[in-house]
C-alpha cells in the first residue's frame, strides 16, 4: 500500500535503488513520524488564516479592497471564521504577514535560518566575521541555555540520587524527605523562579548558577522518585541471598541495589533533563541576559512572533538532543551490563 | 551432628492472629546426610530450612548448626543456599554470578578464577562462564545457581524446592546430577520438595511434615543403596519407601481428608 506514492515520488532514473532506500526508511518508523509532521503542518497552515484575519483585512482595506463588513468596529466583534468566509478572496497575505499573530511555518523556518546559519556565517556579529558567536543568534542563546541546563541537571541528578539513597537506607529520611520533595513540586515554578533569582542575587549568585539552581530544583524530583523505586526493586529472595553470604550493607548497595536501579535511573534522567531545560528557560525570563528564555520574552515584548516560535523550536531541538543523548548512554550502559541486543 | 533441632517452635504474628509455622520440631542431621523435607504447603518445611539458614528465627526451642547458633553459622558462612528461582543477576555473566559470593567473602582474584572453573565443571556448565543468564535455559540457570552456592565450599547445602519450576525431564536429569555431585563432595544437604519420587530418590533421610501447626509426622531412614540409577524408582524397595511417605502425609492430614 505504502509503495504506491513511494515509487511515484522516486520515479525516473535510479528508481529501484531510491524506492528501496525510501521503503527502508519508512519501515524503520519514519512513516508515522512524517505523517504526524505533515498533519501538524496542515493544521498550522489552516489555523494561520483565522488567527491573522483581522490584521490581514486591515491591511487589505488600506490597500483599497472592499471588506465585509466594512466598518472596523463591526469587524472587531465579528467571529474570525465568519470574516474568513465573507472575505475569502482577500486572505492571500495571511501567510506572509509581518508580526503575525500566528506566523506560518515557512516564516518560522526562515527566522530559524536567519538567526542561526545566516547570522553566524553572513552577519556582521557572526562567528565567521567577528570570531565570536553573535548575540543575536539562536546558537549563542541555545548555548547559554544549554550551559545552565547541563549544570543544573548534574546538580539535580546528584542531589536526587543522594536523597534516594538516604530515603532507602534511613527510615527517618523516608518519612521526612519525601513529603517535602512532593510539596516542592506543587509550587508553580514560574512563581518561584523570580524569588529564587532575587534571593540568590542578594547573596552574590547570578547568571548561570542562579538558572542552574532552578533547573536542579525541577530535575531532582523525577530522579528521587525513579531512584527510590529502582533501589527498592530487588526482591526479597535476592536480599536473602546476600544475607546468607553475610554481605555488608555497602556490598548490598554496590552489588545489588545500584545495578538493579540502573534502568529506573535512566528513565528518570530523561524526564529530569527535559525538566532541567524548562527550568533554565524559566530562569532566563526575568533576567534578560541571554538564553532561549530571554529570546522568547524579548520576542513577545516587540511582537516578534517568529522570534518566539524560532526560540521555541530551538528549545525543542535542544531537549530532543539531550534526551537522545541520555538514551544513547542508557543503551551503551545496558549493553555493557549484558542486556540482550 | 551437623544440624540439631530441639523442640523448635516458630510462630508468626499476623493480623489474623498467630500462625504456628513450626511446633515442637525435633531432628538430628549427621554429616554427609541427604535430608529431604516433604509435606503439603503450609507444613513449615521451607520455614524450617530458612530457620537453619538464620533467615527466620525460632520463637521457642534450640536449633544448632555445626555446633553454633544458626546466626553464628551464617556469619561463619557454613552453608550455601539455593532458592526456588535461580535468581542470577542479569547484569553479570554466569562466571560473574558465581564470583559474587567469593567477592563478598574477599577471595583473591586467582582463587576466584580457580573456584569458578571448578564449580562450573561440577555442575557441567564448563564453557558457559561468559554467557549471560538470559542466554541459558531454566535448567542451566538453576545449575548455575547451585554452582554459586557451592563456590565457597560450605559443608552444608540448603535447597528450597530448587527444581520446582522445571519440567520433569530436566528435573530427572538434575536429580541424577545432584546425587553424583553429593557423592563427590560429601556435603550435608537439606532439600525441600513436594514431590514424593524426588524425595525418595534423593534422600538418605526423609522428613515428612504436616500443617497447622507445622510439625514432623515421620522420619524415614532410606534403605536404598547410595548408588542410585534412575530406574531404581521401579524397584519394590523404592515403592515401599514411597508408600510410607504417602502414608505419613495422609496421617498428618488426619481428619481433614
Amino acid at each position: 500500500m505504502t509503495d504506491t506514492p513511494v515509487s511515484g515520488a522516486g520515479g525516473g532514473i535510479g528508481r529501484t535503488a531510491r524506492a528501496s532506500w525510501v521503503a527502508r526508511a519508512l519501515s524503520g518508523g519514519l512513516l508515522p513520524v512524517v505523517t504526524v509532521v505533515i498533519a501538524i503542518l496542515a493544521i498550522w497552515y489552516v489555523a494561520v488564516v483565522p488567527m491573522n484575519i483581522k490584521e490581514v483585512l486591515t491591511q487589505q482595506e488600506r490597500a483599497g479592497a472592499e471588506i465585509v463588513p466594512p466598518s472596523a468596529a463591526e469587524r472587531r466583534d465579528a467571529g474570525r471564521w465568519g470574516l474568513v468566509f465573507n472575505n475569502f478572496d482577500l486572505i492571500g497575505p495571511s501567510w506572509s504577514m509581518e508580526r503575525a499573530r500566528l506566523p506560518a511555518p515557512h516564516q518560522v523556518a526562515q527566522e530559524l535560518w536567519a538567526s542561526t546559519w545566516d547570522e553566524e556565517v553572513n552577519g556582521r556579529r557572526g562567528i565567521v566575521r567577528s570570531g565570536t558567536l553573535s548575540n543575536r543568534s539562536l546558537i549563542y542563546h541555545g548555548g547559554v541555555t544549554l550551559g545552565a541546563t547541563v549544570v543544573g541537571f548534574l546538580i539535580g541528578a546528584a542531589l536526587g540520587v543522594a536523597l534516594a539513597v538516604g530515603i532507602v537506607y534511613s527510615r527517618v529520611m523516608d518519612l521526612s524527605v519525601m513529603p517535602w520533595a512532593i510539596i516542592s513540586q506543587t509550587i508553580p515554578i514560574v512563581a518561584l523562579a523570580p524569588m529564587i533569582i532575587v534571593v540568590l542575587y542578594s547573596v552574590g549568585l547570578s547568571g548561570l548558577v542562579a538558572k542552574a539552581v532552578i533547573s536542579a530544583y525541577l530535575s531532582f524530583f523525577p530522579v528521587v522518585v525513579g531512584m527510590v523505586k529502582g533501589l527498592r526493586s530487588p526482591d526479597q529472595m535476592q536480599m536473602d541471598l546476600l544475607h546468607t553470604y553475610n554481605a555488608t550493607p555497602a556490598q548490598q548497595f554496590w552489588r545489588l541495589r545500584l545495578p538493579s536501579s540502573v534502568p529506573y535511573l535512566f528513565a528518570s534522567l530523561k524526564i529530569g533533563i527535559a525538566a532541567s531545560l524548562v527550568g533554565a528557560i524559566v530562569g532566563e525570563l526575568p533576567v534578560q541576559r541571554g538564553g532561549l528564555g530571554a529570546r522568547m520574552l524579548g520576542g513577545s515584548y516587540y511582537g516578534q512572533t517568529e522570534q518566539i516560535w524560532a526560540a521555541l523550536f530551538a528549545a525543542a531541538v535542544l531537549a530532543a538532543g539531550l534526551v537522545w543523548l541520555i538514551g544513547w548512554i542508557e543503551r551503551r550502559t545496558l549493553r555493557a551490563m549484558g542486556a540482550p541486543t | 551432628m551437623v544440624i540439631g533441632a530441639d523442640n523448635v517452635s516458630l510462630t508468626f504474628q499476623t493480623n489474623d492472629g498467630p500462625v504456628h509455622a513450626l511446633k515442637d520440631v525435633n531432628l538430628t542431621v549427621e554429616r554427609g546426610e541427604f535430608v529431604s523435607f516433604i509435606g503439603p504447603s503450609g507444613c513449615g518445611k521451607t520455614t524450617f530450612l530458612r530457620a537453619i539458614a538464620a533467615l527466620e528465627h525460632p520463637t521457642g526451642g534450640t536449633l544448632s548448626v555445626n555446633g553454633m547458633t544458626p546466626d553464628e553459622a551464617r556469619r561463619a558462612r557454613a552453608y550455601g543456599y539455593v532458592f526456588q528461582a535461580a535468581g542470577l543477576y542479569p547484569w553479570r555473566t554466569i562466571a560473574g554470578n558465581i564470583r559474587l559470593p567469593l567477592e563478598i567473602m574477599g577471595y583473591s582474584k586467582s582463587e576466584m578464577d580457580e573456584r569458578v572453573k571448578n564449580v562450573l565443571e561440577l555442575v557441567e556448565l564448563s564453557g558457559f562462564g561468559k554467557k549471560y543468564p538470559w542466554q541459558l535455559s531454566g535448567g542451566m540457570q538453576q545449575r548455575a545457581s547451585i554452582a554459586r552456592a557451592l563456590a565457597f565450599d560450605a559443608d552444608i547445602l540448603l535447597m528450597d524446592e530448587p527444581f520446582g519450576a522445571l519440567d520433569e525431564i530436566v528435573r530427572d536429569r538434575l536429580n541424577e546430577e545432584l546425587l553424583s555431585l553429593w557423592a563427590r563432595t560429601g556435603k550435608t544437604i537439606g532439600f525441600v520438595t513436594h514431590s514424593i519420587p524426588e524425595a525418595v530418590y534423593l534422600s538418605t533421610k526423609i522428613v515428612v511434615m504436616s500443617p497447622r501447626p507445622g510439625r514432623i509426622t515421620d522420619v524415614i531412614e532410606s534403605p536404598l543403596p547410595k548408588e542410585r540409577p534412575l530406574d531404581i524408582r521401579d524397584t519394590p524397595e523404592f515403592i515401599e519407601v514411597a508408600h510410607r511417605v504417602r502414608d505419613g502425609l495422609r496421617a498428618g492430614h488426619g481428619d481433614e481428608l
